[in-house]
């Protein structure tokens, strides 16, 4: 191919990254609203640091999008194993409402389960966002880990039985590591989704459980110059489990290759 | 394999419901509050009315809906145009590179909404970049602001969004059989014929797909046009979340949620007849960035 097309490439990636880096600058700028370049500072990200409220609703979201990891890729799994493997009743059904849930907007989950919670007054706060965010991030990890389980060898099952391994077995040792990367790229998914979900937070959000995006939230209302640097956080963050995600999709065997 | 019963009992049992709690039930009662009545001190009283949904056919709401359904098909098409030629050449960009490329775009994606959304701020606002930016050049004197206007809450939906269409259209188009266009090329077919009959058709499903993943979010992101437009710059997302916080009217609410249900519906039927053939192929497209399913698909060529 030509190289001119690839300046299209460019100036498109040029308009997703450009905001990012202005952000990633004026994290370091003195000046407190963002416009001329006043010097090198760190004090925004004391500012945070000194930010004890804050710091407790990153660590409230941290632990949150831990649970909601864990919870939601079993219970994903769990639902692609179904669909993958069985035939039932309703399967259809369920395989319609999963792909559904995948597009449905969060605003309609996040209104629908605050009326459940407040009809069967469940208290709103840790609860209520776990459950909520493991049904959200649960579909994803069904879709991701169906995705994996399409391109496996049944063969490999087959010979598994054939040499003499039980059903556990060859579940455990040949279905469970293949299917791996799926299921780990699952949690890192469900993980982000948890981490970053505005809008599932602020109708299931209660008073004793603040969380990250909710005060991330009312910084940029506020257009706090601190916003810059704990923006410039999330996406280091952000990059830094992509990284892992793609490490642990891609280990570096193929390098040893002739 | 995994004939075991009570594993399958288990695995089935647990997913219907979980499911059947925590979504098809929520739904459900959401529909029902539609109908209710409330008064100033409970959220819904077990009263049935129209009401909730006569008052959306004010103009004041209205205004509402129109205002979204325009500003989310301009976002859409907007990221269509500009999504369709990158990711094209993003699938067709040298083999040895495409992974890495891929992985920008990969980044977008899973950084936070919001960071991306006051990203854009920060270029927008009075006495922002692009303010500095075009004072430095001449182009403009003094200050000027973009910001609290369609244009803005225009440029944050489709700045926020992009990726959602590119991933999806660079799925189908990376799994575009070249001998197919070949054959059109043989045919006696030119670019402009081939692309409309050959590329476009088998394309669908990523189109249909990465529209309905721009589409739906325009319509109820709220914190976009929050943040960008103000705070009384109203579209259907901020109307439902206004009416289940401030405004306190959950039956109102409900109701206009009701219409998005609606939309989601239609554009789920809208998918399947894109399609129709290769369903389950678009849905993982969706979860791409999760599950790492394009490029894993690149390396092995």
């Amino acid at each position: 191919m030509k190289k001119t097309p690839y300046v299209y490439l460019w100036l498109i990636y040029a308009f997703l990254y450009a905001p990012i880096v202005v952000v990633i600058v004026y994290s370091f700028n003195k000046a407190r609203l963002s416009k001329d370049w006043r010097g090198f500072t760190w004090q925004w990200y004391e500012s945070l640091f000194s930010n004890q409220p804050l710091i407790d609703s990153a660590l409230n979201s941290l632990f949150l999008a831990l649970c909601v990891a864990c919870l939601a890729t079993f219970l994903g799994t769990l639902a692609a194993l179904c669909i993958h493997r069985y035939h039932f009743t309703g399967k259809r059904a369920l395989q319609g409402s999963i792909y559904l849930l995948t597009i449905s907007p969060d605003i309609v989950m996040g209104i629908s389960l605050l009326i459940l919670f407040v009809s069967v007054n469940i208290p709103l706060g840790f609860v209520s966002l776990l459950l909520g965010h493991v049904t959200m991030a649960m579909p994803f990890v069904t879709v991701t880990v169906l995705a994996r389980l399409d391109s496996f060898d049944e063969n490999l099952i087959e010979a598994a039985r054939d040499l003499g391994a039980s059903e556990a077995k060859s579940f455990l040792h040949v279905l469970l590591p293949l299917t791996m990367p799926g299921i780990a790229a699952g949690w890192l998914l469900s993980f982000t989704l948890s981490m970053d979900d505005v809008i599932l937070s602020v109708f299931l959000c209660g008073p004793g459980f603040e969380v990250l995006p909710l005060e991330m939230y009312s910084l940029v209302l506020r257009s706090q110059p601190s916003i810059n640097a704990l923006s410039t956080i999330m996406f280091l963050m952000t990059l830094l489990l992509i990284l892992l995600a793609q490490f642990l999709a891609h280990p570096r065997k193929k390098a040893k290759k002739p | 394999m995994l004939q075991n019963k009570g594993f399958r009992f288990f695995s089935i049992t647990t997913v219907c419901i979980w499911l059947g709690v925590f979504a098809l039930l929520p739904n459900m009662a959401l529909f029902l509050v539609s109908f209710l009545d409330r008064t100033d001190t409970s959220f819904f009283i077990p009263v049935l009315t129209l009401d909730n949904y006569l008052r959306l056919f004010a103009p004041a709401f209205i205004r509402i809906l129109l205002k979204s359904l325009a500003l989310a098909c301009v976002s859409t098409l907007t990221c269509l145009i500009l999504g369709y030629p990158f990711a094209y050449l993003l699938a067709r960009s040298n083999r040895r590179v495409r992974p890495w490329l891929f992985l920008l775009v990969i980044i977008p994606f899973w950084t936070n909404s919001l960071v991306r959304t006051y990203a854009i701020f920060t270029i927008l606002q009075n006495n922002g970049v692009l303010n500095t930016l075009f004072n430095r050049l001449g182009l403009v004197e003094g200050n000027f602001s973009l910001m609290y206007t369609n244009f803005s809450v225009f440029m944050g939906l489709t700045y926020t969004l992009l990726p959602f269409m590119i991933l999806p259209l660079y799925a189908s188009i990376e799994k575009l059989n070249l001998r197919l266009l070949e054959a059109a090329k043989d045919l006696g077919a030119g670019p402009v014929r081939s692309f409309l009959h050959v590329t476009l058709p088998l394309t669908l499903p990523g189109i249909a797909a990465g529209s309905i993943l721009v589409f739906l979010p325009s319509l109820s992101l709220f914190y976009v046009p929050e943040i960008l437009g103000g705070i009384n710059y109203r579209l259907l997302g901020s109307f439902i979340q206004y009416n289940f916080s401030k405004g306190a009217n959950w039956p109102v609410g409900a109701a206009a949620s009701t219409v998005l249900t609606l939309l989601l519906l239609l554009m789920a039927v809208f998918y399947r007849l894109a399609g129709r053939n290769e369903r389950e192929g678009g849905a993982a497209a969706l979860s791409a960035p999760g599950g790492q399913t394009a490029p894993a698909r690149v390396e092995r060529g």
